[in-house]
């Protein structure tokens, strides 16, 4: 790891005001000190933004929602009794996220900054999403690469709580430039073809500050399912995340989100709408099911993502209903 | 360079050093306190466990300047006076130490738990470690030690 300036600002002017290009912002740190180790950033200067008072409440307005400051750990927000209970997608999600050790440094803005698992990014290779020439998973290892969304280059967005917090409907705060600006978590993150060295709308010196979730329905019912290749300490392969009004067994309104799938959390607006009176059995989710990522485009080794996204789906709606 | 406080194993601690050095190069460079093991470098294998503020988290992945005014504890804060914590003394009793390396880490991963929860599950002990590779015990006895410990 290159030697680095380290800087902790007490409020969110101070950090912004000692940004510059060769800065980088950083909360927990568990990402951002991979990427310094693996060379793949090499900032001059590093900015601590986990001292800032203020950033580190979870705030709950009975009829309006829940705010949770960026700095808010991973693992706070998977104890959190109201969260655990109002908004159990969210907490499942948190809980799922790597080791204890990580929960308990990495943060809710860190998770949803936090940068992709590629091992082509993450390795020696002068990929695009690094400004190199070509993506290395196209012809090459693609196994945990993404079956739709990708153009030039594949990722998959590997933040758990993103995609509880699409089905969610959260929104985003962002500090700009002394003002604050209001985004909804689809509008957060961007695809390859919107700009392939990013993977979100951050512009350098911006910070997330907060995310609000808005009141849940009281017929509201919520759970996140998350496939890895080992039970502990793993991204996710592919997630849902399930957010279902439902009365007795009928789903009045249904927002489903996947992860591991594409390079943002995704979401299928069609699927959501066919899913709404429907009456859930295992039969009819199998055919609900049956036509989903139909314009998914496999590469050579994640084909089977096709297969287990429609079958993760069907189990979560058949454990939620 | 920079000065640097925080409370060491029930101790107050000043450093003299580069912000830019991780928790854990301070522990067994700076300090000579090598209890603290480094496995992987990148929060994978859990050998570097610390507890920061009574939580577990990996040294490798904290920077000195992270602890200004926090509390840390090394596996060399479990024992006392010479003696080693009964924690300690389950995991020699139940054969939960083999070659060793993963051992600091497991104690305070376990440690962490057991301020919280005392009498946790299997379940919860296994969550609990979830952190921490270890190659040669294929987990039982240290999971043995912890519930031995915890009754």
């Amino acid at each position: 790891m290159n030697t680095f300036e380290y800087l902790q600002p007490k409020s969110i002017d101070e950090a912004q005001n000692n940004f510059n290009e060769k800065s980088r912002l950083f909360a927990g740190g568990t990402d951002v000190l991979g990427l310094l180790k693996d060379h793949i950033e090499s900032p001059e200067k590093l900015i601590n933004l986990k001292n800032i008072p203020g950033l580190d409440k979870i705030e709950y307005v009975q009829g309006s929602g829940l705010k949770i400051g960026s700095m808010v750990k991973i693992s706070a927000i998977a104890q959190h009794p109201l969260i655990r209970e109002k908004y159990t997608v969210l907490a499942e999600a948190a809980e799922s996220v790597a080791s204890p050790q990580l929960r308990n440094v990495g943060t809710l803005g860190g998770n949803l900054c936090q940068r992709p698992r590629c091992w082509y990014f993450r390795g020696d290779f002068p990929c695009l999403r690094k400004d190199g020439g070509e993506c290395f998973a196209v012809d090459g290892e693609n196994k945990y690469h993404c079956i739709i969304g990708g153009e030039a280059c594949y990722i998959v967005h590997p933040s758990d709580t993103a995609v509880a917090l699409l089905a969610l409907d959260a929104k985003i705060k962002i500090s700009s430039n002394g003002k604050i600006k209001e985004v909804p978590v689809n509008d957060f993150f961007i695809l390859p073809g919107d700009d392939i060295l990013r993977e979100n709308i951050l512009q350098p010196g911006e910070v997330v500050t907060e995310v609000f979730i808005p009141e849940p329905k009281a017929n509201m019912v919520s759970r996140y399912l998350k496939f890895t290749e080992r039970g502990s300490w793993d991204f996710a392969i592919v997630s849902v995340a399930a957010v279902i009004e439902k009365s007795v067994n009928t789903i009045q309104n249904a927002r489903i989100v996947w992860g591991g799938v594409a390079p943002k959390p995704w979401q299928d607006l069609e699927f959501n709408k066919n899913l709404q009176g429907l009456k859930i059995s295992e039969d009819i989710l199998k055919k609900v099911t049956s036509t989903l990522f139909e314009k998914a485009e496999p590469l050579e080794h994640n084909g089977y993502k096709v297969p287990l996204v429609k079958n993760l789906t069907k189990k979560i709606l058949l454990q939620i209903a | 360079m920079k000065n640097i406080e925080f409370t060491l194993n029930g101790f107050p601690m000043l450093v003299y050093v580069d912000p830019s050095l991780r928790l854990l190069d301070v522990l067994r460079n700076t300090l000579g306190l090598t209890g603290t093991k480094e496995g992987c470098d990148i929060g994978e294998c859990g050998a570097c466990t610390v507890l920061l503020n009574g939580k577990a988290v990996n040294s490798c992945l904290v920077l000195i300047g992270q602890v200004e005014n926090q509390n840390v504890l090394t596996v060399e804060g479990l024992s006392s006076h010479g003696s080693l914590h009964p924690l300690q003394q389950k995991f020699l009793e139940y054969g939960a130490v083999q070659c060793g390396f993963c051992t600091p880490g497991m104690l305070l991963s376990a440690y962490a738990l057991l301020q919280e929860n005392p009498h946790p599950s299997e379940d919860e002990i296994k969550d609990a470690i979830a952190g921490n590779l270890c190659r040669c015990t294929g987990y039982k006895p240290i999971i043995d030690a912890i519930t031995a410990y915890s009754r």
